[in-house]
């Protein structure tokens, strides 16, 4: 069985405590704040003020430039402010906030749960509709999948990866998506398959999820869908990280930035992605609800939400009903999340999961000196150093920095998760590539002028 | 004995010789400079500290000597007087400087901004600021994990372990700079420094609304602007809910301080003024008149 090539780790999956639970669709909320920030490049421009009344899939955040995405009322209601509030870091973001009323949605939108398969809209034509649904990495990197889907000229795609791995223990969202909406999500597969012009798709899921595995095989051997193959991926974090999950099923080395996975011919999308291209091309639906996975070992209750975006993250987790005492609530799983510190702060694209953990499991170890022992070195799955550069990143040395290549750096956990004396190394290294980054940022800026 | 004789002839035959060589070489291969750089290096006070905005005391005795117009370079460690005597010894005209001393700007005590969460990471604001806010309410309060005072090369910052804040000797600091740029959240200022180290400002930075202000922390400015309007120089503006003192127009008048409703208005090393009693003004008797007239 397939895996990368380089590190990796083998955390407990936890999977157990949610996947057996249904998608179950959210009451709609009564107010949601929709930060215009759920992508990664410049922020959308707000389309609406207070006081409009906007209707469910009306364009409400304009994208600006090309690495951006445009923003959509996940419901029908009125503006009630256009300001900045609080994001689940605390950070503030500019947000539109509206109060619900009614369920009413914009004309054109297809809201059937029949399932329509045919589709004989060109290349151009898919990414353009895309585009306008607003579609971003629903992994959680939140990249715009219409800059992914236009191949650059000069470039080719041969082979199209869907990621159904799930690396992230906890998280089950890509996984019930699998097995709950098979024939949409393999409809999403052929339209992706149009849209970069190859004949060979691979959706990659890791052995832990059997049932996906052989539901989706039997989905595509039931209902005649040519190219697509399920290859099965021996567990192993962080598989579902966009270059190893290319060298896994492809065996291909993606270059160092610049160079996008395109460079080595293939192209990834995320399950959950890929369901939300199907929803706009063939439905007309633009994004604006998603499976959010709401888990931890001491919840009254887990869930797998289908949620409109913007609903209050302490909607959530009152149902899910929190423990007594101090949690760490994490916006994604527990390898990769960030902090939630503010719960009235709204879902966005990127959530897959809200992950809870209580007790041991949210403190830190001690932290000791480092014996040395290059642990983190064996694990990192992009070859790097970790102690040196969470210890450049520490003691400031950023030329250093980036000379070792913090830049690579994909902030997968894995130096920390290794580590016997408990280092906060990927704090530091995440610090060292965000000063990195805005170091080449400033030094092209200058040298464009 | 033969021996050893030819043996020291040889060695100080060979010295001899290369030491000639060496002579030509080095007048040949002569770097000139200026000996007045040495000079300036000397007055310099050698701390190194990247204040000037040059690598250090050498660079900057370099730039002294062999710029035409040093008006606008200034140690500021070393103070106007420093400067002056070497403008004179090289015979250019010294900038006039202002002496200016950092000033924290938050005053989130542990008190007024309770902390909301727990957290157990690395002890580096940093750190804490490349992922999230940090563990009070507000977003852009004083993280309390002293990267300033881990850069300060003076000793003369200070973090109070009972407010959790950051403290300023206005003695120790020589306004270099090194804690304006380690602050993560800009909340370290140089501003003009008054004699006996009197000193009035804005101890807060957040540009949130009052009300969001008020929720996470008693001390922060709520943006009222009834310290504008006590001004009398002008020298208060208000820009997105926070105000903001100009050391330059202010003239330590501290009319604003007492109108301050939550106390963000620091003073240092001088006394309030004493409170007027508060003159209840007569209400106008405002005449309603009512449309039945027409």
């Amino acid at each position: 069985m397939r895996t990368f090539p380089i590190g990796g780790i083998h955390p407990h999956d936890n999977k157990e405590w949610s996947k057996d639970k249904a998608i179950e669709r959210l009451e709609l909320p009564d107010q949601v704040a929709i930060t215009m920030i759920q992508h990664i490049g410049a922020p959308s421009t707000p389309l609406v003020q207070k006081g409009d009344k906007v209707l469910t899939g009306q364009l409400i955040g304009q994208a600006v430039g090309f690495v951006s995405a445009n923003i959509h009322s996940p419901i029908s209601g009125t503006v009630t402010a256009v300001d900045g509030y609080a994001n689940g870091q605390g950070q503030r973001r500019l947000m539109v906030v509206i109060k619900r009323e009614g369920d009413e949605w914009v004309e054109g939108i297809d809201r059937s749960a029949e399932h329509k398969r045919e589709c004989t809209l060109s290349s151009e034509e898919i990414i353009a509709k895309v585009k306008e649904a607003g579609i971003v990495g629903l992994g959680g990197a939140q990249f715009p999948t219409h800059v992914k889907l236009s191949i650059p000229d000069g470039m080719k795609a041969e082979v199209l990866i869907i990621n159904g791995v799930e690396c992230e223990p906890y998280l089950t969202s890509d996984y019930r998506n699998m097995l709950e909406r098979a024939e949409e999500l393999l409809t999403g597969v052929e339209i992706l398959m149009r849209a970069v012009n190859v004949e060979r798709a691979v959706i990659g899921v890791e052995n832990n999820k059997p049932d996906a595995i052989a539901h989706l095989r039997e989905v595509i051997a039931r209902d005649n869908y040519r190219g697509i193959e399920v290859m099965p991926l021996k567990m192993r974090y962080p598989q579902g990280g966009e270059k190893q999950l290319i060298a896994a099923v492809t065996g291909r080395q993606v270059p160092p930035p610049p160079a996008l996975p395109i460079s080595v011919g293939a192209v990834v999308c995320n399950v959950s992605t890929t369901i939300a291209v199907y929803e706009a091309v063939q439905k007309n639906k633009p994004l604006i609800e998603r499976v959010v996975t709401v888990t931890g070992k001491e919840l009254k209750s887990t869930h797998n939400f289908l949620a409109r975006f913007g609903t209050p993250v302490s909607t959530l987790l009152d149902i899910a009903g929190l423990p007594e005492g101090d949690n760490k609530l994490l916006n994604g799983g527990p390898m990769m999340g960030r902090c939630i510190v503010d719960l009235t702060a709204p879902l966005i694209k990127g959530c897959s999961g809200i992950t809870v953990l209580s007790g041991k499991d949210a403190v830190r170890g001690q932290e000791l000196s480092c014996i040395k022992c290059a642990k983190c070195v064996e694990a990192c799955p992009m070859g790097l150093e970790p102690y040196l550069l969470s210890k450049l990143g520490k003691m400031q040395k950023w030329d250093a920095a980036e000379e070792h290549n913090a830049a690579d750096c994909i902030e997968c956990g894995c130096c920390s998760y290794t580590c016997p004396s408990y280092l906060p190394l990927v704090d530091y290294i995440r610090l060292a590539k965000q000063t990195v980054a805005a170091n080449i940022r400033a030094r092209a800026a200058a040298n464009k002028k | 004995m033969n021996e050893l004789l030819l043996t020291v002839l040889t060695l100080s035959v060979l010295g001899a010789v290369l030491a000639v060589i060496l002579y030509f070489v080095a007048q040949k291969f002569k770097v000139y400079e200026d000996p007045r750089i040495d000079e300036v290096e000397k007055m310099l006070p050698g701390a190194n500290c990247g204040g000037c905005g040059f690598a250090g005391c050498r660079a900057m005795s370099e730039a002294l000597v062999n710029r035409d117009n040093i008006a606008s370079l200034n140690c500021p460690v070393a103070g106007g007087e420093t400067m002056k005597s070497i403008a004179e010894f090289l015979g250019k005209a010294a900038g006039a400087q202002t002496p200016k001393v950092a000033t924290m700007r938050c005053g989130g005590t542990c008190a007024k901004r309770p902390k909301v969460n727990t957290y157990n990471g690395p002890k580096s604001c940093a750190v804490v600021n490349s992922f999230y806010i940090g563990d009070t309410g507000c977003a852009y309060g004083c993280i309390g994990y002293g990267d300033c005072v881990a850069a300060c090369k003076f000793d003369a910052l200070k973090l109070n372990p009972e407010t959790g804040l950051v403290e300023v000797d206005a003695d120790k600091c020589t306004a270099c700079g090194a804690c304006v740029k380690a602050c993560p959240k800009a909340l370290i200022e140089l501003r003009k420094k008054w004699p006996k180290n009197r000193a009035i400002y804005v101890a807060c930075r957040s540009k949130n609304r009052g009300a969001v202000v008020a929720k996470v922390c008693k001390a922060g400015c709520i943006g009222c602007g009834k310290c504008a309007k006590a001004c009398q120089f002008e020298a208060i503006t208000i820009d997105s809910y926070l105000a903001y003192i100009d050391p330059d127009k202010c003239k330590l008048c501290r009319k604003c301080v007492n109108e301050c409703p939550t106390g963000a208005i620091h003073i240092e090393n001088m006394e309030r003024l004493p409170k007027e009693p508060k003159v209840v003004a007569p209400k106008a008797e405002v005449k309603v008149e009512t449309a039945k007239n027409e």
